[in-house]
């Protein structure tokens, strides 16, 4: 066979891979906006549910999620970060460190459904905090640090040494060096990390059922201990446990769910772009 | 020979691993204040490692193993309870390759005196025109201050690195290779630099030729495989050398 027929077959059959890739992505967003657009108006996203959910709007969902991702940030930030800096700047290679890292990259690999026992036998009844809020954003948290910690890791080592030894070579102390210069310069690694993690926290479902999602609560929560409604629970709920829901409820929720994730997608590429362009070496 | 001036370093016995590798042996050496040393010979004789034991830089490595004293002004600077960012204030470094740190051409001089502490704002601008004075860059960038300092030509970017030294008002001041990223013209330059900071700095080099060895070296020390096997001013060393080894570097026959 011609060779030059044989370099256009392997192209094709490349596209071909690519396209895959990229197709089911496609189709599944086009659905959920198609379907689910119908569904959005200004009471669905401010009200309250009604009619066992039949009716109203997703605002518990919405801000019980909101919630959740912020909780989950304020938890899993300072440690992931804190323990990425550790690792990276001031650990020696020992069986320790070896051993926490080994940990980190299982932790990466537990099923969600596992951190969701293990938030319920932790902060639910050890803890006494209850399925509440608080409970649910440690939960996952912790299912979010492994990424936390990878993504931070690997920003603060494509660091250049060279910086750590000028600014020790000034008289910076070790933690003056990685304050003034490592830092801000991993700075965006660090913040995609942050973003990638709470974009799954933000969707998961697992992890929440046990530890702070209600079923059907049109009501906003008052305190950290309360329960809330959240929106892939909600989504979940909808689609499986209420007969005769509508349709375009369903896909109306769905639809809130992806923009609100993909709009923090955008925030992070927006952010890294942004101290891309300030970064000087 | 005239009388040395009272030395500001002093190797006393000075040997140093690398795990197996022994990077200086039994090395002693007074080192002359106000006045250049340069410190040459082949690769991996010792000379980097030299120049970072005075300023501890080579504590950031893991796995040496050191024997025998460096001393400051008489104090020997691995003594228990030294502060060591407070001595490497003291004793300043340029490295090889020019490394601005990220930011501006001011950030960049006024770093160290921020980070210890110096927050007057008409202190800082007389630091910043001092130090940029007297690494001969002052002129060039007077006007470019707030620029990004990966922005100067690579011989600005090496003047800004020693005016970033110099921004401490250090004592010493250590060059490693200096000039191997510039060319003639800049090389020019920082050497034209140094002679003038001799008066008040006490000044070792690596430099990066027996050429610029003997161009810049009040006194000049020769090593080889760890090991310091000659010491003298530079007139002598450069045109008189004892040592047949020594003699053979200087004039080209190995190295």
């Amino acid at each position: 066979m011609n060779r030059y027929l044989v370099q256009k077959l392997g192209f094709a059959l490349l596209t071909v891979t690519a396209l895959v890739v990229v197709l089911p992505i496609l189709f599944l967003i086009g659905v959920i906006v198609v379907r689910g657009l119908g569904a959005i108006s200004w009471e669905f996203l401010t009200a309250m549910p009604r009619n066992g959910m039949k009716e109203g709007g997703i605002l518990p969902a919405i801000v019980g999620t909101v919630l959740l991702t912020l909780g989950t940030a304020l938890a899993a930030i300072p440690v992931g970060v804190g323990g990425a800096i550790y690792l990276s700047e001031y650990a020696r290679d020992t069986w320790l460190t070896r051993a926490i890292r080994l940990a980190i990259i299982n932790l990466a690999g537990i099923p969600s459904v596992v951190y969701g026992l293990f938030g319920l036998g932790l902060f639910v009844l050890f803890l006494h905090l209850g399925t509440s809020i608080v409970a649910g954003s440690l939960t996952l948290a912790i299912m979010t640090l492994p990424t936390i910690i990878s993504a931070a890791e690997e920003a603060l080592r494509a660091v250049p040494t060279e910086f750590r030894t000028v600014s020790a070579s000034l008289g910076g102390t070790r933690w003056q060096g990685i304050r003034h210069i490592v830092l801000p310069q991993a700075l965006p690694g660090i913040i995609t990390g942050i973003i990638l993690g709470l974009l799954r926290a933000a969707g998961e479902t697992a992890p929440i059922l046990f530890t702070v999602a209600a079923f059907y609560l049109p009501r906003l929560p008052r305190s950290p201990l309360d329960e809330t409604m959240a929106l892939p629970y909600h989504l979940y709920v909808i689609s499986t446990q209420v007969p005769g829901m509508p349709l375009d409820v369903q896909y109306g929720t769905a639809l809130v769910l992806l923009v609100l994730v993909l709009s923090l997608n955008v925030v992070a590429t927006m952010i890294r772009g942004y101290f891309r362009r300030r970064r000087q070496w | 020979m005239e009388s040395p001036p009272a030395p500001k370093i002093r190797f006393e016995h000075v040997t140093y691993r690398y795990g197996d590798k022994v990077a200086l042996r039994d090395v002693s050496l007074a080192i002359p204040a106000r006045a250049i040393t340069a410190v040459f010979g082949p690769a991996g004789g010792g000379k980097s490692t030299l120049l970072r034991l005075i300023n501890r830089l080579n504590d950031l490595i893991e796995g040496v193993e050191m024997s025998g004293r460096v001393l400051l002004d008489g104090q020997d600077i691995y003594a228990s309870g030294v502060d060591v960012a407070a001595l490497r204030r003291r004793v300043g470094m340029v490295f090889a390759l020019p490394l601005p740190l990220p930011g501006t051409v001011r950030q960049n001089v006024l770093y160290g005196p921020k980070l210890a502490g110096v927050r007057d704002p008409v202190r800082l601008d007389e630091i910043l025109i001092r130090s940029l004075t007297q690494a001969a860059l002052w002129e060039e960038v007077k006007d470019r201050l707030d620029d990004p300092a990966v922005a100067l030509s690579g011989g600005q970017q090496q003047r800004l690195c020693i005016a970033r030294s110099l921004a401490l008002e250090p004592e010493v001041l250590l060059l490693d290779e200096p000039t191997s990223g510039l060319d003639p013209i800049s090389t020019g330059k920082v050497e034209a630099s140094l002679q003038e900071l001799k008066k008040d700095y006490t000044i070792v080099i690596v430099p990066h030729s027996v050429q610029q060895a003997a161009r810049v070296a009040d006194y000049a020390a020769f090593f080889l495989m760890g090991e310091l096997v000659e010491h003298r001013t530079g007139n002598e060393i450069f045109t008189t050398p004892r040592d047949q080894r020594t003699e053979d570097y200087v004039t080209g026959r190995f190295g």
